[in-house]
């Protein structure tokens, strides 16, 4: 019982009390780049968490054998192998999404929840605890990267998923798609918003300020 | 005496210290054996599907561009329903190819040799390189050629821009676009893709009457017979479609070509 209910909590403490987005400030790389719409951000989350859920399998069966010395390298190889293998698939099997998220699926090698999740824990804890933990991590980034998507969608084109549920203005209905949001600069906008509304619902996630304006000489 | 029982050897390899030279040797080893088998594996067993994907894009794309060209339906219609014909040029000679066809075409552009690389004063639409064939669609009324639709490629704000266009018989006017393949910004740059700017693109003139080319995709609205309307905010990507279809409709690209088919020898 103690056992499920520890595994319960590593799978939801990255939902958000541990969020590697809004906590860790991690893969928001990506997380800014394919959020222009919901279904190249699923599509992504997807592709993510498969990739995070396995590579932290594959690591922690072999990690009591890796080597220290090489260890990073030999995790980076074992990811970006999944990653291809990922990127070849989708181009298969889903042509048009893989066109739309063109580099991005291949740079999930490079985001860094998946070497951080592999890194500090698959390689010292067993394979089940692992996985569940790299899922916790992949679902935290999909809940993120989904609130941005719909958002972007919706007021950059008054779409979600491509069904329109703004009538467009140009097309008789009274929607005024926003350019901007479809823009990078949105998505840091909306990202600094939802990090901002997480930490004054939950304060203990707040830094220490680390430079605090002292020569102003104001009182705080 | 030496143990060559192999599942022993393996046993007494996994009980090697981690910080062992061999150990550190050998798994990096069997890692990237079995990541590159993988990986190989994946993208061998993979190719022919994607390869057929991509073939059958381009063709919806192209059936698109042709269905959208107005009056086409009637041009089919007179030439007696015969549908396109597709025939391989060489782009330096402006005429067909003589040992290349559409079914060696493959095999003859995977060889370098068949490849011209651009000088930099050239390489107006920064490609780098450029076949020397290319396989391109007619459509005949008579003798004379009345549509011709040729693919084009560019390089756009975030990557390669593949596109067919279809020139009318006098070789100086648009008849369409279609863009087959894009890396744009959403909403931006990547509205090339949608069908009402590619309207914008029929009856517009690529040159004037003395041959200069003079086509432009316009910042803002379109002033004259030779802009198409720009998309705010895709200015680079705007350029990248103007200096595309400038490089293909020059004398590196289909420029030869285009003046054979309007000296009525094609």
């Amino acid at each position: 019982m103690a056992a499920t209910e520890g595994l319960w909590n590593t799978l939801t403490a990255p939902l958000i009390r541990q969020n590697p987005v809004t906590l860790q400030i991690l893969g928001i790389c990506s997380a800014l780049a394919v959020t222009t719409s919901l279904d190249t951000a699923l599509t992504m989350s997807i592709s993510l968490t498969v990739v995070v859920v396995l590579a932290a399998g594959v690591i922690s069966a072999i990690g009591r054998h890796i080597p220290a010395s090489i260890r990073l390298i030999v995790q980076i190889i074992i990811i970006a192998s999944m990653v291809i293998v990922i990127d070849q698939a989708l181009q298969a099997w889903f042509f048009e999404l893989s066109q739309r998220l063109s580099v991005f699926v291949s740079l999930i090698a490079t985001n860094c929840i998946v070497l951080g999740r592999t890194e500090s824990f698959s390689r010292s804890n067993p394979p089940l605890p692992s996985m569940v933990d790299a899922l916790g991590s992949g679902l935290g980034y999909s809940l993120v990267l989904v609130a941005i998507g719909s958002c972007r969608e919706l007021f950059g084109s008054g779409t979600l998923l491509g069904l329109q549920v703004f009538p467009l203005a140009d097309q008789g209905g009274w929607f005024t798609p926003l350019s901007l949001m479809l823009l990078a600069p949105s998505a840091f906008f909306l990202l600094g918003g939802l990090v901002w509304a997480i930490r004054s619902l939950w304060p203990e996630q707040a830094e220490a300020s680390e430079f605090p304006a002292h020569d102003l000489g104001e009182e705080r | 005496m030496a143990d060559l029982n192999p599942v022993s050897l393996w046993r007494r390899f996994l009980t090697l210290p981690n910080e062992s030279r061999t150990k550190t040797l050998a798994v990096a080893f069997l890692v990237s054996a079995v990541c590159a088998v993988l990986v190989t594996v994946a993208t061998v067993m993979l190719r022919p599907i994607q390869a057929q994907n991509r073939a059958a894009e381009q063709q919806a794309r192209l059936e698109a561009l042709i269905a959208a060209v107005p009056g086409i339906s009637d041009l089919i219609a007179q030439s007696g329903g015969a549908a396109l014909s597709t025939v391989v040029i060489d782009l330096d000679a402006g005429a067909a190819a003589r040992e290349v066809t559409p079914e060696t075409l493959q095999a003859a552009l995977a060889e370098p040799a068949n490849w011209t690389t651009l000088s930099a004063a050239e390489d107006i639409a920064g490609i780098g390189t450029r076949p020397d064939y290319v396989q391109i669609y007619l459509l005949r009324d008579g003798d004379a050629v009345s549509l011709a639709i040729l693919p084009v490629v560019g390089t756009g704000y975030n990557g390669r821009i593949q596109a067919l266009i279809a020139l009318r018989g006098d070789m100086r006017t648009l008849a369409g676009v279609a863009v087959t393949e894009q890396a744009e910004t959403p909403g931006l740059g990547a509205r090339i893709a949608e069908p009402l700017w590619q309207q914008g693109f029929a009856g517009k003139r690529i040159a004037d009457d003395t041959g200069a080319v003079r086509f432009a995709v316009a910042r803002g609205k379109a002033g004259g017979e030779h802009e198409v309307d720009g998309i705010t905010g895709a200015t680079r990507t705007g350029n990248a479609i103007t200096q595309m279809v400038r490089f293909w409709t020059g004398p590196k690209g289909y420029g030869p070509l285009m003046a054979a088919i309007r000296r009525g020898e094609f």
